[in-house]
């Protein structure tokens, strides 16, 4: 987990250097906020990573001499089928099809996503149907 | 190291046999949620909009054939424009890489049994078909389609300039393909974090990985900035705001820093991808490891973190960018890819090179993607984008970058086709295609550049009757149609090689996991995995007496093989 974390806060320095560079460089406010918000965007997980990758356990996948035993177990839940990814981008569609063509495509747009948002969440919590 | 299989921990033959019972046909498609099938779908989807894309382009060049050609009105023309580039850099390059081969061999690569969302990555798709269609509908409309430029610079792009639905679905669909690419950079960098085999540390990762990994960061820091400036834009069309109309107070060039600042990632976005599969494709079949691994990745990881201090590049013309910071940041990218172009020809560097179809392909791509690069330093240059801006150099700048793109992604479905469906496809087919495409990605911009340096401008109908620049036209569209002609052929290999050549697991002698696995892979990618030693897995297995040495300890002699 270090390694990803150091990515993370590497790239955030960078933008961080960067930004102060060209705010009192460029005299130009919307890329000195950008590169500012790329810095934070870099720091908030990688600081959080950083954290834990010093709490933490090694992982198996950190370890250079692990052997595939050492991950056995469950990995995690992985839903074989769902229907609630389609339904919800259906649903999407339609919400963006109001923007063009009238309000009334926001009935079935947000219908179908609230309907796919809590389809999902159920199934979720049923662990998916594999 | 031993030849000795680790116990297997995924699945076994048998094992989750539940999870193939699943639906068939239609619903099946509508309800995956395996990354492979997921990634298929990309695949097929972005090379049905290159072929659109591709289609425009060929009207574009019919109508450039002469001076004052009359195949298409002006108004037809910005829109055929507008789209090719649209349908080129929104549903076709990027979804292609981060949508189709990495959502395919990322989790594979790294010995993960999906992706980390599988749910999030069906609607990734989904999202991505959606805006892909809402964009296209443009041309059913009474307007027409999109007709701004694939930029949409304001105030071209407000409702009193460019009204109409066309412009309205353009903004529509790049919403949902945006949002889609936002959740495929979560569950890409997600994955990578998280679902690692076990010893499959960070620096033990395939390059391609390595890239896609940069590549998912570089979408979630750009693509939310172009969502919003989209909404941006979208509110000074109907709802009344002024944010980027002078009239109202508000600052048009706003919206270029806030389009580029998405517009020089998303090129990285696009190209990184493909340096992953080129740097895959040129080990592999020049019998080495790759040279310079570590170098790769730093370089991958520079030119991500520049690719974000040089948008306003694009905007030198404009008068009110800073020439020097960004002129000197676009200037250091060059340094990074001129390690990767070095680290490229070092491992090819007394290879055995077998020259297949997705070598030839690669060999391509870097030929092309130097002649984009080096032009794409000049450009760099304030005093020379002074006088090139807007001119053809730039239409033929970008086109050899993107056509270099082309050349990967062709070769990583010749080289990695046979993993995702079992079966090769004919070499000599292949290398037909190899041929007039390379010739005619030459043919087709080196006269661009020379009308560009003549001065003729970009996103013309007509032009005035001048005997050169029509003998340029004219060899800038005969490369067009030997495009065309490749990408036809493409398909008529497709069709003829058609579950003719089964492939076995590993074909090319691979050295990565997903070589280990058979093809097509299973539900959840393996039934067991080898001991993972170093960035080469499957080569040490097959090749226990050559195994991989540590990092910067490569002996080309040592390494010259075996087959």
């Amino acid at each position: 987990m270090r390694v990803e974390a150091r990515i993370l806060l590497s790239l955030g320095s960078f933008f961080g250097f960067m930004s102060a560079l060209y705010w009192f460089w460029g005299h130009e406010n919307a890329g000195g906020v950008m590169i500012f918000a790329a810095m934070l965007l870099c720091f908030v997980p990688g600081s959080y990573y950083f954290w834990w990758s010093r709490r933490m356990k090694e992982r198996p996948e950190d370890d250079p001499n692990a052997t595939q035993a050492q991950g056995a177990g469950v990995i995690g839940a992985f839903p074989g089928t769902s229907i609630w990814p389609f339904t919800l981008a259906m649903g999407a569609f339609f919400v963006v099809l109001a923007l063009v063509f009238g309000i009334w495509f926001l009935v079935p747009g947000f219908g179908l996503a609230a309907w796919a948002l809590f389809g999902g969440t159920a199934e979720g919590r049923r662990g998916g149907t594999h | 190291m031993t030849d000795v299989l680790d116990p297997p921990i995924l699945a076994q033959p048998g094992d989750h046999g539940h999870a193939h019972e699943g639906p068939t046909g239609i619903l099946k498609w509508l309800t995956t949620t395996d990354h492979k099938i997921i990634g298929l779908s990309y695949t097929v989807t972005s090379v049905i909009m290159m072929v659109i894309g591709g289609a425009l382009a060929e009207i574009i060049r019919a109508q450039l054939t002469s001076s004052n050609n009359s195949l298409v009105s002006l108004a037809q023309y910005n829109e055929l424009f507008t789209m090719h580039g649209s349908v080129m850099i929104y549903l076709f390059a990027g979804p292609f890489a981060f949508g189709g081969l990495a959502n395919i061999l990322v989790p594979i690569q790294i010995g993960a049994p999906d992706m980390a969302f599988p749910r999030l990555n069906a609607l990734s798709y989904w999202l991505y078909l959606m805006g892909s269609i809402t964009m296209l509908m443009g041309f059913f409309t009474a307007g027409g389609a999109a007709n701004f430029g694939w930029v949409a610079y304001a105030p071209l792009s407000n409702s009193i300039n460019t009204p109409g639905a066309g412009a309205d679905l353009w903004i529509a669909g790049l919403l949902l393909t945006g949002f889609s690419a936002i959740f495929t950079g979560v569950n890409l960098t997600a994955t990578i974090f998280y679902l690692r085999a076990p010893g499959m540390t960070m620096f033990r990762m395939p390059i391609f990985t390595w890239n896609m990994l940069v590549t998912a960061i570089l979408i979630l820091l750009a693509f939310p900035v172009l969502t919003a400036g989209l909404i941006m834009l979208y509110c000074d069309r109907h709802f009344g705001t002024h944010i980027f109309s002078v009239q109202g107070g508000g600052v048009p060039v706003l919206w270029q820093h806030i389009f580029w600042f998405w517009g020089h990632p998303e090129v990285y976005i696009l190209a990184l991808p493909f340096f992953g599969m080129v740097t895959e494709i040129i080990p592999v079949f020049s019998r080495k490891p790759v040279f310079g691994y570590k170098g790769m990745v730093f370089a991958t990881m520079t030119i991500g973190a520049l690719s974000l201090g040089v948008w306003a590049h694009h905007m030198f013309t404009t008068g009110v960018v800073l020439l020097p910071f960004f002129s000197i940041m676009s200037f250091l990218i060059a340094v990074p890819t001129g390690i990767k172009f070095f680290n490229w020809i070092g491992t090819m560097w007394r290879g055995e090179i077998w020259f297949s179809t997705a070598m030839l392909m690669a060999i391509g791509f870097l030929f092309t993607f130097l002649v984009g690069g080096i032009t794409g330093i000049y450009l760099a240059s304030p005093p020379i984008d002074f006088f090139t801006h807007d001119t053809y150099f730039v239409v033929a700048h970008f086109h050899s970058i993107v056509m270099a793109l082309v050349l990967g992604a062709m070769g990583g479905l010749y080289y990695w086709g046979p993993k995702i469906t079992g079966y090769l496809l004919n070499e000599t087919i292949g290398k037909m295609q190899f041929w007039f495409l390379f010739i005619g990605i030459q043919v087709f911009t080196f006269p661009m550049y020379l009308l560009g340096l003549r001065g003729m401008p970009r996103r013309v109908a007509a032009y005035p009757l001048h005997p050169s620049w029509q003998t340029l036209n004219e060899l800038s569209t005969v490369g067009a149609v030997m495009i065309g002609v490749s990408t036809v052929l493409f398909m008529v290999n497709i069709g003829y090689s058609w579950k003719k050549y089964p492939a076995g697991d590993n074909p090319w002698d691979g050295h990565t996991l997903e070589w280990f696995t058979t093809s097509p892979p299973p539900h959840h990618n393996f039934y067991r995995l080898p001991r993972i030693r170093s960035e080469r897995p499957t080569w040490d297995y097959n090749h226990p007496d050559r195994p991989a040495k540590a990092h910067g300890h490569h002996d080309n002699q040592d390494e010259v093989p075996v087959v």
